[in-house]
Parts: structure tokens; C-alpha cells; sequence
């Protein structure tokens, strides 16, 4: 078990800087998921984690002891790979077992040892397997198998699930946080699928174009986003987002609709403003902020989108609780809620508004 | 279903037909020097083309083995090659992972001049490389041919390694490396026996470039006893006449490492070709 600290690191390419001041403080025991699209810096900060890519500044300390030029296979940490990285001419056991037999334990301790991780991730039968042999979901949990053997002060994964079908995923993913609860390990977790970093985190980094956006519990990202950036990432389906400019006290949308702020501040500075498809109300058309008309309608069983054209605002995406009874072409009043709305400053910045 | 079957069965027997008069094609020259090692001197002449020789007799394997310096070409030959062979793939193995996996100044220049080194032919550098060995004092040497031979293999085996390695996912050696190997460690413990197929095909490929090469071992070598076989095979061609029977036995003994060679590492050539092209 050990505590991560990354104080001021950056990475440089040559005279191309792809990350910059980034401080992270993990906790022991803490499950944190980096999170961002795909070229933002996530895989590469991972790797610097496990010293596969040299850092350029800064300091990385794990309990407290710089490791910034420690090799690999000295800071005792666990990765597992997007692509498994199974050493295809050694057994599932072999596999298991590797590390082990590489820092020279008795073939009895060994063997205990990756029985155990066997029994834990239900590979028993496969232990005299080729990787070849398996499935992708089994190959999968080898690839856990063979980090959980070696009991390691810290996990890393690197984007494990995204080459698994979605059902799999699913499955591998509880089994990742029943994992975290079992072992109580530290772990960091690359990907750029948000419901899995919403649903295994207990912080989620937010990155992109090299930066920290923003660090934060799963809901606190939800509901208080930092930026334009994170409110767009966070959420699925995404937030909408209008451009407004202040009018008297109130908000003025480029289609000329006002919106009443109902004096919570933010006015002055505001130039975006941004509400979840979930926090928009269907209303009658004379009750609504703007009027739209449904253009698609996906019915997921337990939720609806409505794809709705707003004239003069374009596409607003409104989620309805249960079925609706909709139709494509229907106009109706979009109504939206106010306390759940978010203000952006010219810099994408949000703005805290009073309650 | 037999309406299905029907073309199908006309195309597989089509098939074989082209592949087994390739393979006529391809082996009748192997078959011909099979038969007139076998077949008695005094008949070479008066049996002509005909197929199948009238009398059969070892008498020309005896001779060769007996009566010429043969079993010395060959001790020759076996040495230059595996020599070549060896060194060859061990420069190339270490040479194609650089490329594969390091970034470091001068890579594509020293690519691009191991490319110029093969586009010319070896006819207008024999003058400069016989200067150069007999500058070292290696002329009439078996060392001076494994050092040539492995000059010219070296840039196309480099090439061969090379690709072998791209196809070895970076991920193992890291995930070697974060299980605890060195990187040596991780080459020789997951990405050598990997490989294998790779060695094999580099191996197999610069033997027999080797095995069979004769312009430089004519030019370099000048006494009997440091002849490999393709120059000792000129031996039997004298003033007057040429021993064919002698000649095609010992062609026949010549066959065998290289079909010894090539039964050795085929089960990890077949799989080393097609590897290297498609990422597995």
C-alpha cells in the first residue's frame, strides 16, 4: 500500500511540451480514474506513474521517497494493459506466476500464490492455457490475475476494458470495483469512457490538452463542474450549451428569449450558458423559456431523448424520465430549471451563483 | 448439394494440377542432377535425355569421396556459412531491435545507407573489397569470405530482424519490465523466444546465400585446401573434359545441410514468413 504524490510534473517531447504542472496527491487505498478524450495525457502520465516514460520535471513521490528515476520493476507497482500484454508462449499460470519467478521466489510460493489469484478471478480451469486460447474476457482477467499475484503496492490500468464487447464490460467493471473493496489497494485508472470513471472512482482527474481541469469526487464533477471543458466531458448525454449576453438584469439567448437569473448573480460575466438535457421541462409553449419542436425521439425503456429544434438556438437534447408520449414534429415549451443551470465566463470558467 | 460439390471438386484437382507441375518445374533440375550422379560414366553420353538412366551405380559418391579433395570443400563450406550464418543474425538481431525500438540521431540516415549498400551489383566492388582483404592480410583465408559475406547480409538480414521485432507488441517487454526484468532480461526471457521464427528465417536465409556463393570465394581463395564447395566444384571441370558424374554427386552431398539446415528450422520458418507481415 502507498501513497502517490505528483508535484509540478511536466513532459516534453523535444521542444513540444504535452503535459504541464500537473500536482496530484493520491491517498492510500484511493481509487483515482484520469479521465479525457483521447491525446489529452492520461496514458502518459500513467506511464510515467510506472516509469515506462521518463519524466521531464517535477517530482514523483511514492510514501513520501522521490522515484522519479527509478526503473519499472524497482517501484513495485502492477499494470495492466489495454492490450493484456500476455506473454503468448507462457501459460496462464506461468503468466500469473512471472513476476515471481523473476524475483526469484520458491516455485511452492508461487504456485500458492497464483492459485489464489486463479480462485479469485474464476480462472481455475485455465491455468495450463495458452493466451491464445482464451477469450478476450478471459485473457482479460488474466491480465488482472497476473497484477493481483504479486500483491503490489499500487495497480495501474491502463484503458483495460475499451477492447471488450459491451456486456463484458459491464461485468469487469463491477468486478474491478468489488476488486478495489476486497484488496483495498491504491489504484490508478486510465480511460476515456466517463460512466466508468463516474461509476469506479473515488476522484476523478479530469485532463485535457495536457492540464489538470479539474480533481474531484464523481458527483462533485456532475453538478460543479470547474469549466466549459468538464461540463461538456462529464455527462452523458452532454450538457447544452447556449450563448447568452446580459440584458437589463436577465439573459438574453441568441433567439432573443430572456432568462431570468431570479438575482443568484453571475449576470455581468456570463457568456455561455450551459443546462443538462435531464433539467429541461416540457411545458405548455406559453409556460416555456423558448418553444422547440421534436425532431428524433430515442426511447431507451427507462429514459426518452428528445432532439428538439429550438428556431434561432439550434439543437437542444432534453431528457425525459420515463416514456414519453411524444411524437416527432409535437412543439411544446422547454422549460428550463434555473437551479441546476451553470454560467460560464468568457474564459469558459464557471461562475458560482448564489442559491 | 453434389450441384455445390461439383465445381468445387473440378477446382481443387485444377489446383493441384498447376501446383504439381510447378513443382515439376521446379524440382526437374534437382531431379536431373540426382540422375546423372547415379548413372555410370561410360553411359552419360549415349543415354542422352532419356528419362531414367539404363544402369545405376554409386561409383561417382565413391570417387568423390575417396579420389578429390571434396570432404575439404565441404569442412570449408560448412564453416564459412554457419560462420556467416551466426554472425550475421546476431548483428542483425541487435541492429533490427534498435531500429525497432529506439529513437536515437541518425537513424534514417544509417537506414537509408544500409538501403544505397543493396542497389549495386557486386560485380563493380570485387576490385576494392580484394584491395581492402589483402590490405588486412586476409586474402586466401576462410575468415576473409565470412567477414565479406557478412557484410553484404548484414543490411537485408537487419531489415528481415527488424520487422520481426515490429511485430512484437512493445507492451510485453514493458509488461516485462514492470513485473521486474531489466530490459535485458525482458528480451531474452519474452522477446527472444518470440523471435525464434525470425532467427530462424535470418539464419536459413544467409546460409544458404552463403552455402552457395562463388564469386568472391573465387576471387579471394587460391590454394586447394581453403576452397569452399561452389569454387571446388569448378575443380572437376578440367582442360579437356568435364566429370560430370563427379560432379553432380558431389552437387548431391551439397544438397544435404542445406536440407538438413532447412528440416531443422522449418517449423519456425513457415510461421517466421508470415509472421513478420502481419502484426500478430
Amino acid at each position: 500500500m502507498s501513497n502517490i504524490q505528483l508535484r509540478k510534473i511536466s513532459k516534453s517531447y523535444g521542444s513540444v511540451e504535452v503535459m504541464n504542472d500537473i500536482n496530484l496527491e493520491i491517498e492510500d487505498g484511493e481509487f483515482i480514474v484520469l479521465v479525457g478524450p483521447s491525446g489529452c495525457g492520461k496514458s502518459t502520465l500513467l506511464r510515467m506513474i510506472a516509469g515506462l516514460e521518463p519524466i521531464t520535471a517535477g517530482d514523483l513521490l511514492f510514501d513520501d521517497e522521490q522515484v522519479n528515476e527509478l526503473a519499472p520493476r524497482d517501484r513495485d507497482i502492477a499494470m495492466v494493459f489495454q492490450s493484456y500484454a500476455l506473454y503468448p508462449h507462457m501459460d496462464v499460470a506461468r503468466n500469473m506466476g512471472f513476476s515471481l519467478e523473476i524475483r526469484g521466489e520458491k516455485a511452492a510460493i508461487i504456485d500458492q500464490r497464483t492459485q489464489k489469484s486463479a480462485d479469485t478471478l474464476g480462472l481455475k480451469g485455465l491455468l495450463g492455457r495458452l493466451p491464445k486460447a482464451l477469450s478476450g474476457g478471459q485473457r482479460q482477467r488474466v491480465a488482472m490475475g497476473r497484477a493481483i499475484a504479486r500483491d503490489p503496492k499500487a495497480f495501474l490500468f491502463d484503458e483495460p476494458l475499451s477492447n471488450l464487447d459491451a456486456a463484458l464490460r459491464v461485468e469487469m467493471r463491477l468486478e474491478i470495483a468489488k476488486l478495489h473493496q476486497r484488496l483495498g489497494a491504491t489504484m490508478i485508472y486510465v480511460t476515456h469512457d466517463q460512466v466508468e470513471a463516474l461509476t469506479l472512482a473515488d476522484r476523478i482527474v479530469v485532463l485535457n490538452e495536457g492540464k489538470i481541469q479539474q480533481i474531484g469526487k464523481p458527483l462533485e464533477l456532475y453538478q460543479s463542474p470547474a469549466n466549459l471543458f468538464v461540463a461538456n466531458f462529464i455527462g452523458s448525454p452532454t450538457m447544452n450549451i447556449f450563448d447568452v449576453k446580459q440584458v437589463g438584469e436577465e439573459l438574453e439567448l441568441v433567439n432573443g428569449a430572456l432568462i431570468d437569473m431570479q438575482g443568484r448573480g453571475g449576470t455581468s460575466a456570463a457568456v455561455k450558458f450551459g443546462i443538462r438535457p435531464e433539467h429541461i421541462a416540457i411545458v405548455s409553449r406559453e409556460q416555456g423559456h423558448v418553444v422547440g419542436t421534436a425532431e428524433v425521439v430515442e426511447r431507451l425503456g427507462s429514459d426518452s431523448n428528445i432532439y428538439t429544434h429550438v428556431k434561432g438556438l439550434g439543437q437542444v437534447l432534453i431528457r425525459y424520465h420515463g416514456n414519453t408520449q411524444l411524437n416527432i414534429g409535437d412543439e411544446f415549451g422547454l422549460q428550463f430549471d434555473l437551479g441546476a443551470a451553470h454560467l460560464f465566463d468568457s474564459n469558459g470558467i464557471r461562475l458560482t451563483l448564489d442559491k | 448439394m453434389s450441384v455445390l460439390a461439383k465445381p468445387a471438386v473440378g477446382w481443387t484437382i485444377s489446383k493441384y494440377i498447376v501446383l504439381a507441375l510447378y513443382l515439376a518445374f521446379a524440382l526437374f533440375p534437382l531431379y536431373w542432377l540426382l540422375k546423372i550422379s547415379v548413372t555410370p560414366e561410360k553411359l552419360i553420353y549415349s543415354d542422352g535425355v532419356a528419362l531414367w538412366p539404363s544402369e545405376f551405380t554409386l561409383d561417382n559418391f565413391k570417387s568423390v569421396l575417396l579420389y578429390t579433395d571434396f570432404l575439404i570443400y565441404f569442412k570449408n563450406s560448412i564453416f564459412v556459412s554457419f560462420g556467416t550464418a551466426a554472425l550475421t543474425t546476431i548483428i542483425a538481431a541487435a541492429a533490427g531491435y534498435a531500429f525497432s525500438r529506439f529513437q536515437f540521431r541518425g537513424k534514417k540516415i544509417i537506414i537509408g545507407i544500409m538501403l544505397i549498400t543493396q542497389m549495386f551489383p557486386l560485380l563493380i566492388i570485387i576490385a576494392p573489397i580484394y584491395k581492402i582483404i589483402s590490405g588486412m592480410g586476409l586474402l586466401n583465408t576462410l575468415t576473409s569470405l565470412i567477414v565479406v559475406y557478412t557484410a553484404f547480409n548484414v543490411p537485408f538480414a537487419t531489415f528481415l530482424m527488424q520487422s520481426f521485432f515490429d511485430g512484437i507488441p512493445k507492451d510485453l517487454e514493458e509488461a516485462a519490465m514492470i513485473d521486474g526484468c531489466t530490459r535485458l532480461q525482458a528480451v531474452r526471457k519474452v522477446v527472444f523466444p518470440l523471435t525464434l521464427p525470425g532467427l530462424a528465417a535470418t539464419l536459413g536465409f544467409v546460409f544458404t546465400a552463403a552455402w552457395s556463393e562463388l564469386l568472391f570465394a573465387i576471387m579471394l581463395i587460391n590454394s586447394n585446401d581453403k576452397m569452399t564447395f561452389p569454387v571446388g566444384l569448378l575443380t572437376f571441370v578440367s582442360k579437356f573434359s568435364v566429370d560430370w558424374g563427379q560432379m553432380m554427386a558431389a552437387g548431391v552431398f551439397a544438397l544435404v545441410p542445406s536440407c538438413l539446415f532447412f528440416i531443422f528450422i522449418q517449423r519456425y520458418l513457415v510461421q517466421g514468413l508470415t509472421s513478420g507481415a502481419v502484426k500478430g
